[in-house]
């Protein structure tokens, strides 16, 4: 199992990296060595091979590609099993329809294609098909956001939580590093619900040296504890919130991160008390400003009477910028330096 | 079922049809005068499904893609009690499940419809879903000739033959009409036979108002091994009213209190007059 070997390698006693910081501080590991080390793999890797792991001991599980096998690193889970495996083209509506149907069959159906087309061209499958049809399938958005980078607005998906969260009866998750979407997958398996899980192609780093967190749907999971700001970042963004943090530790800024991985339904409780104890509250997200984590979180604070220093940071409304998706995310701030200016700014600092 | 069973019930369905949507004040009366018989066979002579199977993962299932002419849907459903006729005076009344396109809400409906070009794809992933586990039920879904434009059905038209889904039975309510006028001004599909068999389906034309003819089609299941399986079932758009045949305006039109029961007399005259020999 992959995550038993991550999780044996860094839990080493002597890891210079780990800095563990007094109650309600930062305690931040150094995930980046883990990236040079190759313990660390692409949340989209963890996701084929947590799909192997689950199809070896239940044949019940089927995964349904659009040509989408390459792109979602499903080759080997097609060769393994190819009775699960359902293959219909660069076809997104029928993907999701044949999903629908096949769900209605008792199968634990992944429908998997890159979330730009899956979540637009196949949107009207999703709400229909899944949602109000309640056929539990696990819509699978890969290469999510900008992790198509140069290749453009046509591959970006920018809408897709906005377009899902107005959808009755799906859950939506973006889960951070492997630790997340390991669960997430493993969950949607075994969960008897329309959800959507969406990520990334880049290596993420841990986020935590141990991963003992219960994993549930609806329930963020606090990365570091601080009472200046709340940072409530969601999918590949936790990362360079992360980082941000620890910057801002070094200006005496004590920074609550957590990782909001599910969208939909919204862990308002920890929210609400997020705002409670933080001075300020600042959301990332590689999505839209407009309908995604940031304005679900201002919705909720609002309409609660909770008013705190609010920021957003996300892709404006605006013709995206060119270039990869790191260019994309140090243009919009989604970034060490560009979260932690927010951050200061917000605290007057 | 005899023939003339078969027939008598067609025509309390229509009956029925007329009933609930005069009641309701709304409903697709032409469409669903349309298909009636083919349902009427399907759930009187063709289908393994009824309340008491219903949840049975072997029960051959109907997935009606042209989800607006639910009221067709209705009445056999209520017939074959899978919920009290009764109900049906709730038709599109605040808080009822008794809407204008099927739910799942309502016993007996297998999928929710309503958007047009979704039930295909839906049918094709089930019938996979029986060739996967080694089970015999079959699929069947009607389609509307006015929904053949989205192009989702010719994406699901592709994945069934190349999948060999001779356990899927599609069939297209070919009323020749949508609700801007004739399907062939609109949008031309024809040939549909052409189009179907060159994407890899077995073919056949019918008669979609006579029962027998139906009930030889559907019996020949599956017209050839490995191939899915297209019925063009040739209707009338408002058939057995005689002012609403082939007149678009009952596409979703609602009859007065007097179109009602001429209708009904209409109807109730042809119930007599059923030939002994069918």
């Amino acid at each position: 199992m992959v995550r038993g070997e991550w999780s044996m390698k860094l839990t080493t006693d002597n890891s210079p990296l780990t800095n563990t910081y007094t109650l309600n501080e930062i305690i931040i590991v150094g995930a980046v060595t883990e990236i040079e080390q190759g313990k660390a793999k692409a949340n989209l890797e963890v996701f084929s091979n947590t799909l192997q792991d689950l199809a070896q001991n239940d044949r019940d599980i089927i995964v349904v590609t659009s040509d989408s096998r390459g792109s979602g690193k499903l080759a080997p889970f097609g060769q393994k099993f190819p009775a699960q495996h359902i293959e219909v083209g660069i076809a997104e509506q029928n993907l999701v329809g044949v999903a629908a149907g096949l769900a209605s069959c008792g199968k634990k159906v992944f429908a998997v294609s890159p979330a730009c087309f899956l979540t637009a061209r196949a949107l009207e499958q999703i709400k229909n098909d899944v949602a109000y049809s309640d056929n539990p399938v696990k819509v699978i958005g890969i290469s999510a956001g900008v992790s198509y980078g140069a290749l453009g607005s046509t591959h970006h998906s920018l809408h897709d939580f906005a377009a899902l969260r107005a959808i009755n009866n799906i859950i939506v998750v973006a889960p951070a590093d492997n630790f997340e979407t390991e669960k997430a997958i493993q969950l949607a398996a075994n969960t008897d619900h329309p959800v959507y899980i969406r990520f990334g192609k880049k290596t993420m780093p841990l986020l935590k040296e141990v991963n003992d967190d219960v994993f549930e749907f609806g329930k963020g999971r606090t990365i570091t504890e601080g009472k200046d700001v709340a940072i409530i970042a969601t999918g590949e963004t936790v990362y360079p919130a992360l980082q941000a943090a620890k910057k801002l530790k070094e200006k005496n800024i004590a920074v609550t991160i957590v990782s909001m991985h599910t969208i939909k339904p919204l862990d308002i409780s920890l929210l609400a008390d997020l705002a409670n104890k933080c001075k300020a509250i600042v959301t990332v997200e590689e999505h839209s400003v407009n309908g995604g984590l940031g304005e679900a979180c201002a919705s909720y604070l609002m309409q609660h009477n909770i008013f705190k220093p609010f920021r957003i940071i996300g892709i404006p409304d605006e013709y995206t910028v060119t270039g990869s998706q790191q260019d994309i995310f140090n243009h919009y701030g989604i970034s060490e330096e560009g979260i932690g200016k927010e951050v200061m700014q917000l605290l007057n600092r | 079922m005899t023939t003339k069973e078969l027939k008598a019930r067609s025509i309390t369905y229509r009956k029925n049809i007329l009933k609930y949507i005069f009641h309701a004040n709304a409903g697709h009366t032409g469409g669903s005068l349309s298909c009636i018989d083919i349902l009427n066979v399907l759930y009187n002579h063709v289908m393994n499904v009824s309340p008491e199977n219903f949840k049975s993962p072997d029960r051959d299932r109907y997935i009606q893609s042209k989800g607006h002419s639910v009221e067709a849907l209705f009445v056999v459903l209520a017939d074959k009690d899978f919920f009290p006729e009764s109900d049906l005076k709730t038709l599109c009344k605040y808080g009822s499940h008794y809407i204008g396109h099927p739910t799942r809400k309502v016993n007996g409906v297998e999928q929710n419809t309503g958007a047009l070009g979704h039930g295909l794809p839906i049918s094709v992933g089930t019938a996979i879903g029986a060739k996967l586990d080694n089970k015999k039920f079959r699929v069947f879904t009607l389609l509307g000739d006015g929904e053949l434009p989205e192009g989702s059905n010719w994406e699901a038209a592709l994945t069934a033959s190349h999948y060999k889904l001779d356990n899927l039975c599609a069939i297209i309510d070919y009323n020749k009409l949508q609700i801007t006028g004739p399907t062939s001004e609109v949008c031309n599909t024809d040939p549909i036979d052409a189009k179907f068999e060159s994407f890899g389906w077995a073919v056949r034309h019918v008669d979609g108002h006579d029962l027998n003819k139906l009930k030889e089609t559907f019996d020949s299941l599956p017209f050839t091994v490995g191939k899915p399986n297209l019925v063009i079932a040739h209707t009338i758009k408002g058939k057995g009213i005689s002012y609403m045949e082939n007149v678009i305006k009952w596409h979703h039109g609602v009859p007065s209190e007097k179109q009602y029961e001429d209708a009904l007399s209409e109807l109730d005259n042809a119930m007599i007059t059923i030939p002994d020999d069918f």
